[in-house]
């Protein structure tokens, strides 16, 4: 098979060497269970508590604030519902965008059918949170605010510095989905006022299936999974060692490199973004133009339909994704592109491509020679382009 | 998730295109709901003679506009009235669930297209009494 080119790294990223190497022992050789007392089980031990060191150190916090979870989404989920089942008595009331993550949409959506009440709030057309409405949603009722770091599509960057003060000043619980900001951006849970804190190895050249949940120390919240001790009686069932080692290794390289990265992947994003406007018409470049992830680019071209693209780049070889309707299950395009206020065709057509580590100056100019080909063929068959033609 | 023959009309699409001073123009679907299929049908003595088409669509919505000319092509007014949705389907080595409503557009397109020339040329065409182009296939009940 030729070489595949991959700009799909929002929604998944390759672990990497050094990390799948720290691994590997502790399947077969130091495969001891955590909570036994024998050496073997003290082994596994120590390596979870390494782990928990690296992630506390990236973010500043303390190693008994890091819990392991399964993932983003089971963080995500343990914040927002351990936070409100502990905090009812307090109020039922929670704070959230209409941009989330689906763990999070989806979890606030089953809070209210366990008679919470949410607030989605908008976002302005470049994906940002509306501050003022953020402040003006606040009542005694209030217990939580759930804003994402950065958003997984558009890649906009959140004002969670802003967030963070206005959580702190009026006493609420401030959670936020990190990660896609996790190996992207610099990220200090007590510089910020961050409470709870949702991070997935995945994201950041780690293995799948682990993650990690900040809690500050003292914050309130009930269990999501009930059984054994482990994680301080917080998060029951044995421990996945060989993915705790490997989120452990993979933050710490990505914050060892941080700066290299972001300085190659917003290098990258800007010769894709400058590349696709000048060969290619009626397109649109989705989320913040400069506040945002420093991989993500996220386009619609007009009078196509994306998952004719996601095809259509698939066979020249390019892996990428859309926020079309089709590629979802559902007949709806991206939620997220509707919260900034684009028209469901529009939206139809969207394209993200997102870089990463790996990708090359030779891979964004090929994707861009091969794009300009393939939009030009859509829209020759689109009844929509032949209209907009007439038009003109 | 696609057969080999979506891929293959995907590809290479069949009878792209518009026809000039076509005898029927079917336009079925909205851009809301993310396709929408345009169908120029040459018609002589009651025979299809050409057929073309242009759609806005995912990649299943493209190859059965695609099949669906091929299928009509040739055939008379009566045989391509009688294309359901079904055959255009199993006529791809079929499609996933959620693309289903793709094979009702292009059903669809045939018989809007096969109406205007009806009305065109005022003459009566069996089973096109109760069709309506512009119903939505997403919410019906779908022949699988």
């Amino acid at each position: 098979m030729r070489n595949y080119i991959y700009m799909d790294n929002a929604a998944t990223t390759p672990t990497k060497k050094e990390v799948l190497a720290e691994m590997l022992p502790y399947f077969s050789e130091k495969y001891g269970n955590p909570s036994s007392i024998y050496s073997l089980g003290g082994q596994s031990k120590n390596a979870i508590e390494k782990a928990r060191e690296q992630v506390a150190t990236v973010l500043g916090a303390k190693s008994k604030e890091i819990y392991f979870t399964s993932g983003g989404s089971e963080a995500d989920n343990w914040a927002i519902k351990g936070i409100a089942f502990a905090n009812r008595h307090k109020g039922n009331h929670i704070i959230t965008s209409k941009i989330e993550h689906h763990a999070v949409l989806h979890t606030c959506e089953f809070l209210e059918r366990q008679g919470f009440r949410i607030t989605y709030l908008d976002v302005d057309e470049y994906g940002v949170v509306d501050i003022e409405q953020l402040k003006s949603s606040i009542t005694d009722e209030t217990i939580l605010i759930s804003i994402m770091f950065a958003n997984n599509e558009i890649g906009t960057i959140q004002p969670i510095k802003e967030i963070g003060e206005i959580a702190k000043e009026k006493g609420i619980y401030f959670h936020t989905d990190a990660v896609q900001a996790i190996g992207n951006i610099k990220i200090d849970v007590n510089e910020l006022n961050i409470d709870l804190l949702s991070l997935s190895a995945h994201k950041f050249y780690g293995p799948k299936g682990i993650g990690a949940l900040y809690i500050r120390q003292g914050v309130k919240l009930d269990n999501l999974i009930e059984g054994g001790a482990q994680e301080k009686n917080k998060r029951a069932g044995t421990e996945n060692v060989p993915g705790i080692v490997g989120l452990g290794k993979a933050i710490e390289l990505a914050y060892e490199k941080l700066d290299e990265h972001n300085k190659k992947l917003i290098s990258l994003r800007e010769r894709l973004i400058k590349g696709v406007f000048d060969n290619i018409e009626d397109v649109r470049l989705n989320g913040h133009p400069t506040n945002r992830l420093p991989g993500n680019t996220n386009f619609c071209f007009k009078y196509i339909e994306g998952e004719s693209l996601l095809l259509s780049l698939d066979m020249e070889g390019v892996a990428g994704s859309s926020g079309s309707a089709c590629t979802s299950g559902s007949l709806d395009p991206s939620h997220v592109l509707l919260a900034i206020g684009l028209p469901h065709e529009i939206a139809h057509g969207s394209l993200r491509l997102t870089l990463g580590d790996f990708n090359t100056e030779e891979e964004v100019d090929y994707v861009v020679e091969k794009l300009i080909p393939i939009v030009q063929r859509l829209r020759d068959m689109s009844p929509l382009y032949e209209k907009a033609k007439g038009e003109k | 998730m696609y057969s080999e023959k979506v891929m293959d009309h995907f590809r290479n699409p069949r009878n792209v295109g518009e026809i000039p001073n076509a005898d029927g123009v079917g336009e079925v679907g909205n851009p809301k709901c993310g396709d929408i299929m345009k169908m120029y049908l040459k018609i002589e003595d009651g025979i299809i003679v050409d057929a073309k088409f242009k759609t806005f669509g995912c990649g299943s919505a493209i190859a059965s506009s695609s099949m669906a000319t091929e299928m009509i092509k040739g055939k008379s007014i009566n045989e391509a009235m009688k294309i359901s949705n079904k055959a255009v389907a199993e006529a791809l080595d079929g499609l996933p669930p959620v693309k289903m409503h793709c094979s009702v557009l292009a059903e669809q397109a045939i018989k809007s297209a096969l109406l205007d020339y009806s009305k065109k040329n005022n003459i009566h065409i069996d089973g096109l009494e109760d069709f309506n182009p512009d119903e939505d296939p997403h919410g019906e009940e779908i022949e699988e």
